[in-house]
């Protein structure tokens, strides 16, 4: 039944998503670690742990535009789900430290001998163990997207009001993250990681697997996705978002509907988190910064929202551009990404993917169905 | 020659008590006993600190003074005692009593007068007591609370005197309160410490409490007496506490009013997410410091004018440049907040990169006015004149805004317009116009409230991020369209933080405040006091 409810999330587009996805997993890797160096082709481990970054940001951007593009809730607190997944993670390989540590604690990660505590504190234990960090990966944000939106759902909060307490729950996060007695490193995060499941992070083998595992990882969501957006379900919640009321009196539980796909994106956004954390080496607090997720949310602005691949190709392009201004202009950069948000949505409202379906079809202009008609117009 | 000289010292201290009414004796009556602190041994010394004193001279306290700095120093040659200080391999000295100038001596030639910890404190006590008949008040005050410090019995006769001569308040109430620690600090009853007790802890302040905690250990009545008084001094000094926090509170409460109530009006007519609002303040701080340098580089006389001066300058900065970003960018989104919100997002960026790229990215000093700085207190309160300031100000924009608001053209057409959009064009309102207006009045506060926060923050490129989401937690928790449910919710949220932080810190206190705001609005989605009927499914 799983299987075929996955099937049928395999439309034209996906197809395509799913085979480009699957030849950038085998021949990326394949090119840095068996092309030589001075080769056209090569893609250097820098390059590769570039790109493998980006795709766990379009993951996040996925998981942004199936509650955005799909459902009309606009999160402004992707991140925290984002970054909840990549704390998981960050304990894990913490734990996998062990004894190397400059202290050389065989059971304390460095920052807790630092900060001269006794023993690890409960909520650090079971992280040693990969399946169980997976599974945290997945049930933190997960639990926390049920919580929060079990009672925002419930209590009809919607619209302005609903981003505004996604942007206080990361905020709220990112304070309390910043303390040194929560047991998550502090300001300084959690970081100098060596090993994963046992091989070492830093070796070109093991980046270009989790490269691999990224862009695998994002083909498999998009998948469940698209199979998602594409069922009944996804129907339901495209009504939502155009006409939350009017649903609702036709007699479809409109809360359950937002809870169920809110929950999923949470999950997701956790994943790219946690693919994210072992390829840049590093997870702090700055990652709950309410201005990381609005950046997550222009991803999916920029590509298209309430078209999946929009969501891929904005999160690429607009972060291959920030890679590339901060590197080369640096002041020009905020302008440029200011001015991304405005120009996008005063002149772009379906994005690259929508201005591209425009100009296939000829036609100047002309709403069409699965795209969004302006949300929370009375 | 010893009897002799005991005997001359006696004559003189019995003649010195008869001189002291008049405070001032003759030069080199002076002098004869400033000679005696050279002679003899340290009996001696203290014996002739103690006639000095009793003269009573008001030049007498700063000889003393000399004295147990070890500056005083005895020619060898004839006795006579000099202030000295060193010049080359000479010494230089001058007359203690007339200060005039007389000559050097070789080292060899003079011998310091020394000092030990018993003389040290003869001489602080004899100071004490001169200076505590001082006729200067600020002399007094401070003399009493060098007694205060010390509790030294020996004084008591001298406070006596003195607190029954004393005619300023409250140098009397200091001098009383050293005789009350001077009491419990002798041999006296047990009634007459009690007494003291009560004298102490009729202060209410932690110096209070630590002079009674040594005597809250003792057994007996007195034991009783001291804790009991202890522990009326900490309820007060608790409430006290509360009534500091509460006053920080309502200070933190009108910084959030004045950065909030310029969105409430945005959000509330337009229902428009101004996430530029914060830039909005950055604006007009940055203008308050351009001001101030123009007036700076022009017109220094003005220089303490430069605040008040920018204010129309920063209101109408901030409202320009509202005006100008609803014109160009919010009039496209209308009916679509959420892409309102991105839109201005992308705004707030692109100010704070011109801002920074024009002023740089370091923060900018602007400077307090004279007539702003300083604190005075109330009661165990400290109140700080630029927090006093801002509170009025915030006060004074906010009835400002009501008044405009219920009495104004403009205002009776935006409360139209918020109530019913539809209804309010169709009876003429250019609601457009109003629009227009609307945003620029809501920027033109923001930069208001830049003005008064150049004083109490760092105006830095920075200084609207850490503003805008405070704001919309006031905005949302107070009621959308509502000015008063906006003042309420400032005031909750600044006093409720400040009375959070002594007990769970600043951070995890602003962290609890955050969830009882997400908590608040699964309760009440549409804030305090919200808009009822049909203005709410728009």
């Amino acid at each position: 039944m799983i299987t075929g409810f996955l099937l049928s999330g395999f439309d034209r587009r996906a197809r395509w998503t799913v085979a480009v996805l699957a030849a950038l997993a085998l021949l990326v890797p394949a090119s840095n670690l068996l092309l030589p160096e001075d080769s056209l082709l090569h893609v250097s481990t820098y390059q590769l742990t570039l790109f493998g970054k980006y795709l766990t940001y379009a993951l996040l951007a996925l998981s942004v535009d199936l509650v955005w593009g799909y459902c009309g809730i606009l999160s402004l607190g992707h991140g925290a789900f984002f970054a909840l997944g990549g704390y998981a993670m960050g304990m894990y390989l913490m734990r996998q430290i062990g004894a190397r540590g400059v202290y050389a604690d065989p059971l304390l990660p460095d920052f807790m001998v630092f900060l001269s505590w006794k023993e690890l504190p409960w909520f650090w234990h079971g992280f040693d163990m990969a399946w169980f960090a997976l599974l945290m990966v997945m049930l933190v944000p997960g639990i926390l997207a049920f919580v929060i939106g079990w009672f925002a759902f419930r209590s009809r909060v919607t619209g302005v009001y609903l981003s505004i307490i996604t942007q206080a729950m990361t905020y709220a996060l990112l304070l309390a993250f910043f303390r040194n007695d929560m047991g998550f490193g502090g300001n300084n995060g959690l970081t100098d990681f060596k090993d994963i499941l046992g091989l070492p992070i830093q070796a070109p083998a093991t980046r270009a697997a989790l490269f691999a595992a990224s862009a695998l990882t994002l083909a498999f969501a998009y998948v469940i996705a698209s199979a998602v957006t594409a069922s009944k379900l996804g129907k339901v919640l495209v009504a939502v978002r155009d006409a939350e009321s009017r649903t609702r009196f036709i007699g479809y539980r409109v809360e359950r509907y937002k809870l169920f796909v809110w929950t999923l994106s949470a999950v997701m956004a956790g994943m790219a988190g946690a693919l994210y954390v072992p390829q840049v080496g590093i997870i702090n607090p700055s990652e709950f910064d309410p201005s990381a997720s609005i950046e997550a949310v222009i991803w999916v602005a920029v590509g298209g929202r309430g078209t999946l691949v929009g969501a891929l190709v904005g999160a690429v392009v607009v972060n291959f551009g920030k890679t590339w201004f901060t590197g080369a202009l640096p002041e020009v950069w905020l302008f440029a990404l200011g001015g991304l948000f405005v120009g996008v949505t005063l002149f772009l409202p379906r994005g690259i993917v929508g201005l591209f379906a425009r100009l296939r079809r000829g036609d100047a202009g002309g709403r069409t169905a699965g795209i969004p008609a302006g949300e929370a117009a009375p | 020659m010893r009897p002799i000289r005991l005997i001359a010292a006696v004559c003189v201290c019995l003649l010195s008590v008869l001189a002291a009414s008049a405070a001032t004796i003759a030069d080199s009556e002076l002098t004869g006993f400033v000679r005696a602190l050279g002679q003899g041994d340290f009996d001696d010394t203290e014996r002739a600190v103690a006639a000095l004193a009793a003269t009573g001279d008001e030049r007498v306290a700063g000889i003393l003074d000399r004295l147990g700095a070890g500056d005083l120093m005895v020619r060898k040659a004839d006795g006579a005692v000099f202030v000295a200080a060193k010049a080359g391999k000479d010494v230089a000295l001058a007359d203690p009593v007339t200060g005039a100038d007389a000559g050097t001596a070789p080292k060899a030639g003079v011998e310091k007068i020394k000092v030990n910890n018993r003389l040290r404190r003869a001489i602080a006590s004899a100071v004490g007591n001169l200076t505590l008949m001082s006729p200067d008040p600020a002399t007094r005050r401070a003399a009493a609370e060098a007694v205060l410090k010390s509790a030294d019995p020996a004084v008591l006769p001298v406070l006596d005197k003195a607190i029954a001569a004393e005619t300023v308040a409250d140098v009397r109430a200091t001098m009383q309160v050293a005789r009350a620690t001077a009491v419990l600090a002798s041999d006296a009853g047990e009634a007459d410490k009690e007494a003291a007790l009560s004298a102490i802890a009729g202060l209410g302040t932690r110096d209070a409490l630590s002079l009674i905690s040594p005597y809250a250990s003792a057994e007996g009545p007195l034991g009783d007496a001291a804790r009991k008084a202890a522990a009326g001094i900490e309820r007060s000094m608790l409430l006290w506490d509360a009534a500091q926090n509460v006053w920080y509170g309502l200070s933190l409460g009108s910084v959030l009013l004045l950065a909030a109530i310029g969105l409430a009006i945005t959000f509330g007519v337009m229902g428009v997410i101004n996430m530029a609002h914060g830039e909005m303040v950055m604006i007009g701080a940055y203008s308050t410091f351009v001001v101030q340098e123009t007036i700076r580089a022009y017109a220094p006389s003005l220089a303490d004018y430069a605040l008040p001066l920018s204010l129309p300058v920063a209101f109408v900065v901030a409202g320009g440049v509202g005006i100008l970003i609803e014109r160009s960018i919010i009039r496209w989104l209308y009916g679509r907040p959420l892409e309102t919100l991105l839109a201005t997002w992308g705004v707030s960026l692109i100010l704070q990169q011109a801002v920074r790229s024009l002023f740089g990215a370091n923060n900018r000093e602007v400077g307090t006015p004279g007539w702003m700085a300083g604190s005075f207190d109330v009661g165990q309160m400290q109140v700080t004149w630029p927090r006093l300031w801002i509170i009025v100000f915030a006060l004074a924009v906010f009835l400002a805004l009501i008044a405009a608001l219920k009495h104004t053209p403009l205002g009776l057409q935006m409360r139209a317009v918020t109530q019913n959009r539809a209804m309010a064009a169709s009876m003429g309102i250019r609601t457009p116009l109003v629009d227009a207006l609307t945003f620029g009045l809501g920027s033109g506060i923001a930069g208001l409230a830049g003005v008064a926060l150049s004083q109490i923050d760092n105006v830095s490129p920075n200084l609207g991020r850490g503003y805008i989401i405070d704001s919309f937690m006031v905005v949302v928790f107070g009621g959308v369209g509502n000015l008063w449910g906006t003042f309420v919710g400032a005031m909750t949220l600044g006093i409720a933080n400040k009375l959070l932080e002594p007990y769970a810190g600043a951070v995890l206190g602003k962290i609890l405040l955050l969830v009882f705001i997400i908590l608040f609005i699964q309760k009440r989605p549409r804030g305090l006091f919200a808009l009822k009927g049909r203005a709410v499914e728009q």
